[in-house]
């Protein structure tokens, strides 16, 4: 090879691992959503440059080493908890930037009081909300938010309402509180949900930047191994059961903060 | 310096402002509600805050986020929300993280009653939630002593990075008595420990992690190990005790809090009658006065516990006495309330 020979303009570099990721593997399963969702955060803190501002706080559930991946500061909160931990972090440090990340056993099953009565005083923070209607890290027992008829190992038999009640929908209940700026449900299953999922997520970190009140995105998520299926299996599960309950959309968006 | 006349759960509110904690949260529970009431007031007055959370477990949580964050933090509550609290104070240890938990007793078990009662001596001093762990408990016995344990309590939290309880009950807390607070300092005034450990955005630094999670093979052990030296650094450098008339005496009594002030007056009247009584009063319930009870009892053969349960602190005097030493009880749970004449005929008793 001639050293002489340089090319006028190598590829360029469109895509990669954000910054604000630590440079190791996830811990997922294959097919599991929860490393989109890193990313897409990572990319929303990379974007607005708030990675020496943002204060994470990882729920209960494979989530909780959220602290391995995302490079900035880190509580780990008891389970069901991480809205009230977020609510006492930003009262202390009101100029940061605070997420939480929680699945749906913590935020809706254990930790719903915390989270409606956060969103209810429009605490200035993002929760970002993995529903995949399994609890995954305990082995795949029954969620607040698992479907009708969907078999766990708690529910063997499939969920019937009559004794575990209707799966629950976050947005449309976060979305009638005065406090909430911005609620959204998405999905990772194809590229353009993808995408409209990353948006979503910058939208949300955006309503806090400019401190709009609480903002909430539902991830609509695979859990491939709880849920006994191949990857491709569990994303044809995501549009074929999932968003015909949980349908996908923007259900509230602020416009002006609440003290404008 | 003047003094003013004040109700106890307000000096733990005011000592508290002084100490610099600028941040409250908590749930309204009798007979606790002047200090939230204090605080709810005072705090948007020098830029402080303070919300009444949806629970006493959404409380303890906004604590130990904000202590998280850096800031001296408190709560305060009784029985059934303390026992609601047990989690997070479980964190709290786990995770190292300061904070005060101000704890006016009601009876108990179950929703009780709001009457004065030392019952919750034993879910204090063992912890109180799930794990190998301890909180510092101080047991003020007059209002004067509820502000300045109070403080006391901030400093012990943030020296050890653990949780710090103040143990009080119904009497103390709706008394008032004269008291010396002298004028409230300036916020930038109060010296506050450097806390580089805490969560403020990882600018200029690596980022900071808080969390009680170890799952790697031994780390639990070595992390509990650490927490166990840690208690007893506390016990070699904080414990804390009064004791009075003990130089001659020839019986001890032992009690703690609103119950000593009773059994003092009992006291009292025993030497008037010519017994040489004397008395130790755990000022920290945890670390517990082990090595003055053992002291004490090798030379005072007689010791009688006064309480308002049905024996819990008896239980640590009975382990640490000299084994020559006699240990008696009078015990009144449930509301029951020692006057002096029940604590001289009980001294009477064994004399």
């Amino acid at each position: 090879m001639s050293e002489n020979i340089t090319p006028a303009t190598g590829p360029k570099k469109i895509m990669g691992r954000p910054k604000c990721l630590n440079d190791v593997t996830f811990h997922f399963c294959p097919g599991c959503n929860h490393g989109n969702v890193h990313k897409m955060i990572g990319e929303a803190i990379d974007e607005y440059g708030i990675q020496d501002r943002t204060i994470g706080v990882a729920g209960v559930g494979c989530g909780v080493f959220l602290y391995n991946y995302v490079d900035v500061d880190v509580l780990e909160a008891p389970h069901g908890r991480a809205c009230a931990e977020a609510t006492g972090i930003n009262r202390v440090h009101p100029d940061k930037i605070i997420f939480t990340y929680q699945g749906d056993g913590d935020l809706a099953a254990i930790g719903l009081a915390e989270t409606v009565h956060t969103a209810n005083r429009g605490e200035n923070i993002t929760v970002i909300f993995v529903n995949n209607t399994v609890y995954g890290m305990t082995g795949g027992q029954m969620a607040p938010t698992t479907l009708l008829g969907q078999k766990s190992t708690t529910s063997p038999y499939g969920r019937e309402f009559m004794g575990d009640g209707y799966p629950i929908k976050m947005c449309e209940m976060l979305a009638t509180l005065e406090g909430t700026a911005f609620v959204a449900r998405v999905a990772c299953d194809t590229p353009k949900n993808l995408m409209t999922a990353k948006k979503a997520i910058k939208k949300a970190f955006k309503m806090q930047i400019d401190q709009m009140g609480f903002s909430f995105v539902e991830i609509l998520s695979t859990c491939p191994t709880n849920w006994g299926m191949t990857p491709q299996q569990a994303y044809k599960r995501v549009a074929a059961e999932m968003i015909p309950y949980f349908p996908l959309g923007i259900f509230k968006e602020r416009t002006t903060a609440d003290y404008m | 310096m003047a003094l003013t006349l004040t109700k106890g759960n307000e000096a733990i509110a005011e000592g508290a402002i002084h100490a610099g904690c600028r941040f409250y949260f908590g749930y309204p529970i009798t007979p606790q509600n002047d200090i939230p009431e204090y605080l709810a007031r005072e705090m948007p007055k020098i830029g402080g805050t303070f919300i009444q959370a949806e629970s006493e477990i959404a409380s303890i949580n906004m604590v130990l986020g904000a202590a998280a964050a850096g800031a001296r933090v408190m709560t305060s509550s009784s029985g059934p929300g303390v026992s609601l609290m047990q989690e997070g104070i479980s964190y709290l240890a786990g995770s190292e993280l300061p904070a005060l938990v101000v704890y006016i007793s009601r009876i108990g078990p179950g929703l009780g009653g709001i009457a004065p009662t030392q019952g919750d001596y034993k879910q204090v001093t063992s912890g109180g939630g799930h794990g190998d762990y301890y909180t510092i408990v101080l047991a003020p016995a007059s209002v004067q002593e509820m502000f300045s344990l109070t403080i006391k309590a901030f400093e012990l939290a943030d020296k050890y990075r653990n949780p710090a309880l103040l143990l009080c009950d119904a009497i103390l807390g709706q008394m008032k008595e004269p008291v010396e607070i002298g004028p409230r300092p300036d916020f930038k005034d109060i010296s506050l420990p450097d806390k580089p450990w805490a969560l403020n955005g990882n600018a200029g630094r690596k980022s900071n992690l808080i969390k009680s999670l170890y799952l790697g093979d031994g780390e639990m052990e070595v992390q509990n190990w650490m927490l166990f030296d840690k208690y007893n650094k506390m016990k070699q450098e904080d414990t804390y005790f009064e004791t009075t008339d003990v130089d001659d005496a020839e019986l001890l009594v032992v009690a703690f809090g609103s119950c000593s002030r009773m059994a003092q007056t009992g006291i009292d009247m025993a030497r008037e009658q010519g017994m040489k009584v004397g008395m130790l009063r755990p000022i920290s319930l945890f670390p517990f006065p082990e090595k003055a009870v053992a002291e004490l009892s090798a030379r005072i053969p007689k010791v009688l516990v006064v309480e308002m349960n049905t024996g819990q602190m008896y239980k640590d005097v009975k382990v640490n006495l000299d084994r020559a030493a006699d240990i008696h009880l009078y015990a009144r749970p449930g509301g029951g309330l020692p006057t002096p004449d029940d604590v001289l005929e009980e001294i009477k008793k064994i004399y």
